[in-house]
């Protein structure tokens, strides 16, 4: 079965999620995995589902007004984990041009995946959090590369593990 | 030393391991009756069951499709253990004190792709009986042996971890399998 992928990013406001997902549900939509947050007051959502074509999908979003939409068929793609140990990054300090690039190429370059990121600025503060599926053996040396990427943009950085304990 | 609350029941089988979605894991567990026969011998099951899983440190009956209120644990030798008290298995548990609340990643067996982030008290109290002689225990435990309880008394009333994540964002696939 082909899928879509979606984004819809505009103005939040209250009953958004239950509207996008409303006319999507009308039009056969089946949503697989999606998230959504809000982005500086923007609503933003990105998600993937089976179902209708582009075109059912993106006539259903049109009805939604103040917002802009994607709407793209993909070809579905294996969602079990490629291996490799979890490890989360937390970087935070003052706001500054690359901050995001500079970190996320110094675990591209170690082999690391990065699964989830998300950063906020508030203020003069600039948080990163990242998760990444590290080679594993990895995680001494990365975390050293990442105390010297760290020092030359004036953050501090942690790498930790993502430890979960299985019940 | 032997825990006086240790498991020395008959040798039980192994059985198979239910996952979600599947109404006996959403369902609040019946009483049972500790001196039954037939809950001793599912008691013998959660710890053979137990046993076989690799990394598994605990099992509670809807786990293996029972709606019953009985779980088995064993966090021996877990490297998060402090309090431990070997392998055992409790009837009707209820958690009467609980304190120490830190949050903490866990999966489940039944729930084997995803993992959350769940607070849970780090040190508790537990009132329960014992399978076989009825007998009531009081089991005053921390650490990781207590995060295992209360992750096994959610099950017993149809609760798993997810009922309890910290925000939507608190969820993960799963990337280590044991």
């Amino acid at each position: 079965m082909h899928e879509l992928a979606i984004t819809v990013i505009g103005p939040d406001r209250t009953g958004i999620v239950a509207d996008v997902s409303e006319a999507l549900a009308g039009v056969g939509a089946n949503l697989t995995d999606s998230t959504m947050t809000r982005l500086r007051g923007h609503f933003t959502m990105t998600l993937i589902c089976t179902g209708p074509s582009v075109d059912e999908a993106s006539a259903a979003l049109s009805s939604l007004g103040d917002v802009v939409t994607s709407v793209r068929s993909v070809a579905p793609e294996s969602d079990k984990p490629d291996g490799g140990d979890p490890y989360v990054v937390s970087v935070h300090g003052a706001d500054r041009l690359g901050i995001v690039a500079a970190v996320t190429r110094v675990v591209a370059a170690a082999g690391g995946n990065i699964t989830d990121l998300s950063t906020r600025l508030t203020g003069a503060l600039y948080v990163l959090i990242a998760e990444a599926d590290l080679p594993a053996g990895s995680a001494d040396e990365l975390a050293e590369q990442l105390a010297v990427a760290a020092a030359e943009l004036g953050v501090e950085v942690t790498l930790r593990r993502a430890e979960s304990e299985i019940l | 030393m032997t825990a006086p609350v240790a498991w020395d029941g008959p040798e039980g089988k192994v059985l198979p391991v239910v996952t979600a979605p599947a109404t006996v894991l959403s369902t609040v567990g019946d009483e049972v009756d500790p001196a039954d026969p037939a809950v001793v011998r599912l008691a013998a099951d959660l710890v053979a069951t137990m046993r076989v899983s690799p990394g598994c440190v605990g099992l509670a009956a809807p786990q293996v499709g029972v709606g019953a209120q009985i779980f088995a644990v064993d966090v021996t030798g877990h490297p998060k253990a402090a309090t431990t008290h070997g392998a055992f298995v409790l009837c009707n548990a209820k958690i009467i004190e609980a304190s120490r609340w830190k949050a903490g990643r866990e999966g489940c067996m039944s729930v084997p792709d995803l993992t959350g982030d769940v607070k849970r008290a780090g040190r508790i109290v537990v009132s329960a009986t014992l399978p076989g002689s009825g007998e009531a225990v009081e089991i005053t435990t921390d650490a990781f042996e207590a995060r295992a309880l209360q992750h096994e008394i959610d099950h017993c009333a149809g609760k798993l971890f997810l009922d309890r994540v910290a925000g939507a964002h608190a969820i993960y696939q799963r990337k280590v399998y044991l």
